[in-house]
């Protein structure tokens, strides 16, 4: 089989499996500032067994987002080594910091997290709880950096001549801000928040569904919902801002997203849904609403917009995989802040607790952010290619040269075998841990040493 | 050889691998020696010595791949490739770890915590001994082709010098591992790991001269500049009294004196290494011209000045926290409702 192939497979098949974590840590994170900070300032018994068992199921997620995590630092050596020399001078550096500022923050004051309870002051713990909320968020900057600098590089120059060629930093801030880095960091930032909300308020709306730790699990879904709508909302804003920057450093990619193929479309349509046809370079079986996409980027429904025809065949990505994975983002999108202002709604009319149907979807909703994360990863990664650094070096330029087919089938092959155990034991190890519930607090337990 | 940036980040480099080797080198011993305990209640115990740190343990790797990478890309991009097989196994090794310390005590089935319990110890003993590989063949010497590319094969890594510092690094993890776990017991158990010690430092003992003396014999490259600055040797000494001192520590019931010598004597290992090395970070065989050094390997003087700037802002942080987590979790490990 194709070396090239398997390689991009092994680390779409690792990351996609790694980022089922991370994100649930950094929303749940903030979620548990919120309630261990809520205990601190009411003393209620409820919000300190809440955070404990919230904490408990953190400390779960979290120890499979690390197994998982120490394959990526290391892939980009052993699969992508001849990328590694090309871009170590600018990218290595943003991984060297992830691991100085964030890792170390977050698995340090973790320990405390998970086993301070009785060796340090409520505040202190409190006070650790922040840190490793900070270091899961630091980490997503850092890796955020990285990444957007392959979507759109700035901050360097190449030095050397063809092999020996490799970008060296110029500008350490401009390699940081380049043109991408802010609008992503607040998507992926705001997606995460939604993943963990979703995930707490599934494992709730449970409990009320089971009639058991009821009064924990309408005061979780409380605080859980809240952040739900107003990140649902924001990332609305922060899609539709992120959108914008792709049409303007990376048209054909968002050529690809929409499915525009005439070289200069003026009043360019938004396609709702349809089928690419790759071969004809047109949409199929597609609803379309004329001049809407001009509008969205550039304000104005006359404007220009670039399609896929501007570039060299051999320079646009795979058009119907980044068409449909866009697409499907972007209508989970939807359906998350449809089902948090339905439940804003509820809320308000004071019926969210008893509305099974609505309890129901939530418990289903967990899925959706986790959806809508893989998907948006895949359109923005599949919509880079052919390059691994965009205009810069082709991800087919970038595998290690060393490394034979044959072994990167093994490694795959290990990998898959060996995630699929993990996460069959997470499943089931999350759902005794969410079956077995909280530790309901009594009177003579509430204190914070209980 | 001046003190340029190259060096500094030799150095740095060096710190955190010797950090790693130091912090996660308990907790692989422990791993390794976990089969030894028998009762459940010794086994939660071992593993809750080691259960709120282990993981920022690992992080000095994450960390010391990471700096290697942002400074000396090619010998990342070099190693990492070069070595494929045997750092997928790694991997492996270290999420069974992860996974088998997570998942053991979370049910109560006999079976289920003995697997765990294999897993833990057997993914612990690879991995120190792959890491102890890895580092006999960069002290040995690879082959390295003119565009820095490996050219050996997986099996020519395990030649005998390669294995036996890997038994070595497994031993030494042992010893060190042993006087971690006698310094968090109390009780029985104290005792009976007490009662490891002198087996451990032996079987180190065995694996330290032999490994010496193959490097002296048929490793001249590493020994070279102790010859040319005998100085030096000053390092090779206190490594020694560094070792010699441990049993008499635990002789007179001082484990932490003792703990704190096992430290010292790793410190001054990496330090003899990171000095038989110089200039060269991987050593190339036959050809030694090809050698990845500290100035062909490395990034710009721009991206190291950087890094420097990032390291000085985060190493004393680093420092600082991982201290206080120590400290926090100072004195004999107690089982709780928390505790794995």
């Amino acid at each position: 089989m194709d070396g090239l192939l398997l390689a991009r497979i092994q680390f779409a098949w690792t990351v996609a499996f790694h980022y089922i974590f991370p994100p649930m840590t950094i929303g749940l994170g903030l979620l548990l500032v919120v309630m261990e900070g809520m205990y601190l300032k009411t003393k209620k018994p409820l919000y300190h067994a809440m955070t404990r068992f919230w904490v408990r199921v953190f400390g779960l997620i979290f120890a499979v987002g690390v197994a998982s995590g120490i394959v990526m630092e290391f892939q980009f050596g052993t699969n992508w080594s001849t990328y590694s020399r090309y871009v170590g001078d600018v990218f290595g550096s943003a991984l060297a910091a992830e691991g100085i500022f964030a890792f170390f923050l977050e698995s340090g004051f973790l320990a405390i997290l998970l086993f301070g309870w009785d060796k340090v002051s409520p505040r202190m713990h409190f006070f650790s709880t922040v840190m490793v909320s900070l270091g899961s968020m630091f980490s997503a900057v850092w890796i955020i950096v990285a990444n957007s600098w392959q979507q759109t590089p700035a901050g360097f120059h190449v030095v050397g001549e063809g092999a020996m060629a490799r970008a060296e930093v110029t500008d350490f801030w401009q390699v940081v801000f380049n043109p991408s880095t802010v609008d992503r960091l607040v998507h992926v930032l705001i997606a995460a928040f939604l993943t963990g909300s979703f995930f707490v308020l599934s494992v709730s709306a449970f409990y009320l569904l089971k009639k058991r730790h009821v009064e924990f699990a309408k005061a979780s879904m409380r605080i859980a919902l809240v952040l739900a709508i107003t990140a649902s909302l924001a990332q609305l804003v922060s899609g539709h801002s992120s959108a914008q920057v792709v049409a303007e450093h990376q048209p054909a990619k968002l050529a690809a997203f929409e499915g525009l193929y005439p070289e200069t479309s003026e009043g360019a349509p938004l396609t709702l849904f349809g089928w690419v046809d790759e071969k004809e370079e047109k949409v199929k079986f597609g609803v379309a609403v004329p001049g809407l996409l001009s509008l969205l980027i550039h304000g104005n429904s006359g404007a220009p917009v670039t399609g896929l025809r501007s570039f060299r065949p051999e320079d646009r990505p795979p058009v119907n995989l980044v068409f449909q994975s866009y697409h499907a983002m972007v209508a989970i999108g939807m359906a998350i802040l449809l089902l948090s202002l339905a439940s804003a709604l509820y809320w308000w009319r004071g019926k969210l607790f008893e509305t099974r149907w609505l309890l129901w979807a939530w418990v289903g909703a967990v899925v959706l952010p986790h959806l809508a994360n893989q998907l948006g990863w895949m359109s923005a990664e599949v919509g880079r290619q052919p390059w691994i650094v965009q205009g810069l070096l082709r991800t087919s330029e970038g595998l290690s040269k060393v490394v034979s087919a044959g072994e990167t089938l093994t490694s795959l092959i290990l990998f898959t075998l060996v995630y699929v155990l993990l996460f069959v034991l997470f499943i089931y190890l999350l759902d005794h841990k969410i079956k077995e519930g909280p530790v309901e607090a009594g009177p003579e337990k509430g204190g914070h040493r209980a | 050889m001046s003190l340029d940036l190259n060096v500094v980040w030799y150095v740095l480099v060096g710190v955190l691998l010797t950090g790693y080797a130091i912090l996660d080198g308990f907790d692989l011993g422990v791993g390794a020696l976990h089969l030894f305990t028998k009762t459940d209640e010794e086994r939660r115990l071992a593993i809750n010595s080691i259960g709120p740190v282990w993981d920022g343990n690992e992080v000095w790797l994450v960390t010391g791949g990471g700096a290697l990478f942002a400074a000396f890309p090619h010998v990342y991009a070099t190693i990492f490739s070069g070595f494929y097989l045997a750092l997928v196994l790694l991997l492996f090794g270290l999420i069974f770890r992860a996974v088998a310390i997570e998942f053991r005590s979370k049910q109560p089935m006999g079976w289920w915590r003995q697997m765990w319990d294999v897993s833990f110890s057997v993914s612990s003993i690879v991995s120190a001994l792959l890491l102890g590989v890895a580092l006999g063949n960069v002290a040995w010497g690879i082959p390295l082709a003119p565009d820095h590319e490996f050219a050996g094969t997986f099996l020519g890594l395990l030649h005998p010098y390669a294995l036996l510092v890997g038994f070595t690094t497994v031993a030494l993890f042992m010893m060190h591992g042993s006087i971690y776990l006698t310094l968090k017991t109390e009780g029985a158990l104290h005792d009976k790991v007490r009662s490891w010690i002198n087996n451990t430092i032996i079987f180190f003992i065995i694996c330290y001269a032999t490994t010496t003396m193959a490097t002296l014999l048929y490793v001249p490259h590493m020994v070279a500049i102790f010859k040319d600055h005998p100085a030096l040797f000053v390092v090779a000494l206190a490594n020694m009294l560094a070792v010699a001192n441990i049993p008499r520590e635990i002789y007179h019931g001082r484990d932490f004196n003792a703990f704190l010598s096992s430290c010292a004597a790793m410190a001054a290992l990496m330090a003899l290494f990171g000095l038989g090395m110089l200039p060269n970070l991987v050593y190339s065989n036959p050809n030694p011209d090809l050698s990845l050094t500290i100035y062909n390997a490395a990034s710009s003087q721009k991206t190291l000045g950087i890094m420097l700037v990032i390291a000085l802002i985060g190493v004393p942080l680093v420092l600082a926290y991982t201290a206080s987590i120590y400290w926090v979790f100072r004195g004999k490990v107690k089982l709780e409702a928390h505790s794995y």
